[in-house]
């Protein structure tokens, strides 16, 4: 490690940190916005008839009676310390998300759910990407011909429908009509995994392939229409092996650089696509935690889906000037 | 009679002028009317062109609405919803298939004094019909064929005046009457079936599908023309901004857009309706009647639509602001003292605007399909609002019932595809048109 790496390091991770802080505030700020303390109280108590002394109660034990920004009574820093915002998020950056609402510990939550999450979205990203590049590669093969007018335009027709229809429709078409896969749910482990995720991965796969595919055969186009290509087709090579050969190789660069910046994201989940095929991931647990107004949750789940995204920037930072040194690291 | 146009309807009919404004701009400049030109030699385009071009005129329809003085109650009715009223009228009790003159399922009725389970006739669908088994098909077939003669005849005379009035025309427009022919002949026929049948079914509370799937055109078109207003001066301001004035300026919208787009969109977008809900309950004093409320949530959420979308356009002008500000001619500007206001108006912004049309067409499908996705999960528009999202969120458990209710699906599916469809195709040809480096490519 040289020291250009280390400046550009602690530069991003000193960035992160600002923007982290940035996202906290601006979580907090909505949440708050939306429901209050007492709100949220009323709602996990349940029921109309709450006294406020219950409510007080519930906001003492959960550390929500304190001012949220600024605290009038403090004196000196604790005026800042001593505030709802600054105790919840500090210690997200020591990764402690403390517990839910209901009292559940979200960390443990957190790395429960992961695994489903990555069950769902890295087949579903890994195959979606090999499918999409070889798509895009025969399209490029055939280019200006009518595999690849007929092959654009099927792209365009997957891009343009909704990717509600096809969870409603496939979900229709193999789990009633034919009775093949379950509708949803999920199984944790066994043989019987695979028949709960077949039809999402299938479903996630299908909604992104269209515009990936074309996105990839406007990289190799590109890419074909470059010097190095007539170079190696004037000393002779065949149109095959100029295509998978050195097209590909220098294609991939900016396809799997772009590819980084989603891996981190993948433990995200999928938002849409697990919540409608029940799966336990982290994705349903975001949207569960918004319906349930779970603030703990959210801002739990923020912070750490920000974390990954800053993570992916950086990697794609890193990952372009590994692949092309001409870029350097700023 | 007074007009009563909702905020979403003003700003409809701003963008309706601005666009206008801009056509006759555009033909006086060679360059961007060469471009255009190049757009419309292409068949696709012309054809996705007539399709946007009907949706459009559908929606706008929607947009002009005003009270009648003699009408009881002070809901503002629409030219669309005045054209539609006999479809509303005909308002079945529950769910009727297509073309159907029997009620869906099965309920209890009274015969000859006896109660027996068994299908009802429809209020509406085929109630002229004296022996329903037996006419029904003939019904159908006499006026499909009466509305095919009627379209043709129509589709001929338009035939005829256009090849006289377009006979030197360069562009393809036969693609364009072809496909607006057949749009034609399908409205005839569905208008004409409307008078006795509901073409497209009803749904769970007897309303007509087609009214919801045409009421619908709007909200979509709204969401995606003014989510792309929203975007335009965001994106164009901020990242031009922070492109030319590098230094903190940069910084800080920069700062800003990566903020923004770590944030999960659903949790913002929630966030804000969650929001926008709660000021409602607030001060309903704010909302006079049900149509202004949802109308505000439909306008709230262009705007939260809008502010999650724009970094990406943002961060595409920003780069290529960076580049054009090193540029000599730029320089030479500022040697001369030209303002930073000066360049970033006179020399900056045209230079960039191709970019900024093209990823605004682009983006416009997204919108529209994000809106479908947004109503599903329950933070979209108003589920009173028709909508194509609100449409497909009845349908799933409409499909989960037995026997399948199929065509509330069926049709947001086609209405859906055929918008989002011509969008895209159309946004592909601007592209290739006004995209340089597409142009290379060819």
């Amino acid at each position: 490690m040289s020291s250009p790496w280390l400046r550009f390091l602690s530069r991003k991770l000193l960035y992160a940190f600002a923007v982290l802080i940035g996202i906290n505030l601006a979580t907090f700020a909505l949440f708050f916005q939306v429901s209050s303390p007492d709100d949220m109280a009323r709602l996990q108590l349940g029921g109309k008839r709450v006294t406020p002394d219950a409510i007080a109660k519930w906001k003492a034990e959960r550390g929500y009676d304190r001012p949220l920004y600024y605290n009038a009574n403090a004196s000196g820093y604790a005026r800042f310390t001593d505030t709802l915002f600054f105790d919840s998020s500090l210690r997200m950056f020591i990764f402690d998300f403390g517990r839910a609402d209901s009292g559940r510990d979200i960390a443990s939550e957190i790395k429960r759910r992961a695994g489903p999450s990555l069950a769902l979205a890295l087949p579903s990203f890994v195959v979606g990407l090999g499918l999409s590049i070889s798509f895009a590669l025969g399209l490029a093969f055939f280019r200006a011909s009518y595999v690849d007018f007929w092959g654009s335009v099927a792209c365009v027709v997957l891009m343009s429908i909704s990717s509600l229809f096809f969870i409603v429709a496939g979900q229709f078409l193999f789990s009633r009509l034919m009775q093949l896969l379950p509708v949803s749910g999920f199984s944790p482990a066994g043989a019987d995994a695979w028949r709960f995720l077949l039809l999402p991965i299938l479903i996630a796969i299908i909604g992104r392939l269209g515009a990936e595919t074309r996105f990839h055969r406007s990289i190799f186009l590109e890419e074909i229409g470059k010097d190095y290509v007539r170079t190696a087709r004037a000393k002779g090579l065949g149109e095959g092996s100029v295509l998978f050969v050195h097209v590909l190789r220098n294609a991939l660069i900016p396809i799997l650089s772009a590819s980084v910046a989603i891996i981190p994201l993948l433990f995200m989940g999928s938002l849409i696509t697990e919540s409608f095929f029940s799966i336990p991931g982290l994705g349903s647990y975001l949207i569960e935690a918004i319906g349930s107004q779970d603030f703990a949750i959210v801002r739990a789940m923020v912070f750490v889906g920000s974390v990954l995204y800053i993570l992916g920037l950086i990697l794609t930072d890193i990952s372009y000037s590994l692949a092309d040194p001409r870029i350097r690291l700023q | 009679m007074k007009l009563a146009l909702l905020p979403t309807d003003w700003l409809m009919w701003v963008v309706v002028l601005v666009v206008l404004f801009w056509v006759w701009r555009v033909r006086r400049q060679a360059l961007s009317s060469q471009n255009w030109q190049k757009v419309f030699m292409r068949p696709a385009a012309m054809v996705s062109g007539v399709v946007l071009a009907c949706f459009v005129s559908v929606a706008l329809l929607d947009s002009v609405r005003w009270v009648d003085a003699d009408r009881k109650g002070d809901a503002a009715l629409s030219v669309l919803d005045r054209a539609l009223e006999p479809l509303v009228k005909a308002r079945e009790r529950r769910y009727s298939a297509p073309l159907a003159y029997l009620s869906f399922r099965k309920e209890s009725i009274d015969r000859d004094g006896q109660t027996v389970r068994d299908y009802p006739r429809l209020k509406f669908g085929g109630a002229h019909l004296q022996d329903p088994e037996g006419q029904w098909a003939r019904d159908i077939t006499e006026r499909s064929a009466k509305a095919l003669a009627k379209g043709l005849a129509l589709v001929f005379v338009i035939g005829l005046a256009l090849s006289w009035l377009l006979r030197k025309s360069p562009y393809p427009w036969r693609w364009a009457f072809a496909c607006f022919s057949l749009l034609l002949l399908l409205a005839i026929w569905a208008a004409e079936l409307s008078a006795a049948y509901h073409v497209l079914g009803t749904d769970r509370t007897g309303n007509s599908v087609l009214w919801i799937a045409l009421k619908s055109i709007r909200t979509a078109l709204v969401i995606g023309v003014l989510t792309t207003l929203v975007v335009l001066p965001l994106a164009l301001g901020l990242g031009v901004m922070a492109g030319y004035f590098r230094g903190w300026v940069d910084e800080v919208i920069q700062y800003v857009y990566t903020l923004l787009s770590s944030i999960p969109d659903v949790l913002l977008i929630a966030a804000a309706v969650l929001l926008l809900q709660v000021t409602i309950d607030k001060h309903p004093e704010l909302f006079a009647t049900a149509l202004e409320r949802s109308d505000a949530r439909l306008l709230f959420l262009c705007l939260i639509l809008g502010i999650t979308a724009f970094t990406g356009l943002c961060r595409l002008i920003r780069g290529e602001a960076m580049k054009l500000r090193e540029l000599e001619y730029i320089q030479a500007a500022r040697a001369f003292g030209v303002s930073s206001f000066g360049i970033i108006t006179k020399h900056i912004v045209p230079n960039l605007m191709h970019i900024v049309l093209i990823s605004l067409v682009m983006q416009f499908s997204g919108f529209v399909l994000a809106e479908a996705v947004l109503s599903y999960v329950g933070v979209g528009v108003d589920p009173k609002t028709p909508s194509f999202g609100v449409m497909i969120n009845t349908a799933r458990a409409e499909l989960a019932a037995t026997p399948v209710v199929w065509w509330t699906l069926v049709t947001a599916f086609v209405f859906m595809l055929m918008l989002v469809l011509s969008a895209n195709l159309f946004s592909d040809a601007v592209r290739d048109a006004f995209d340089p480096r597409a142009r290379q490519r060819q």
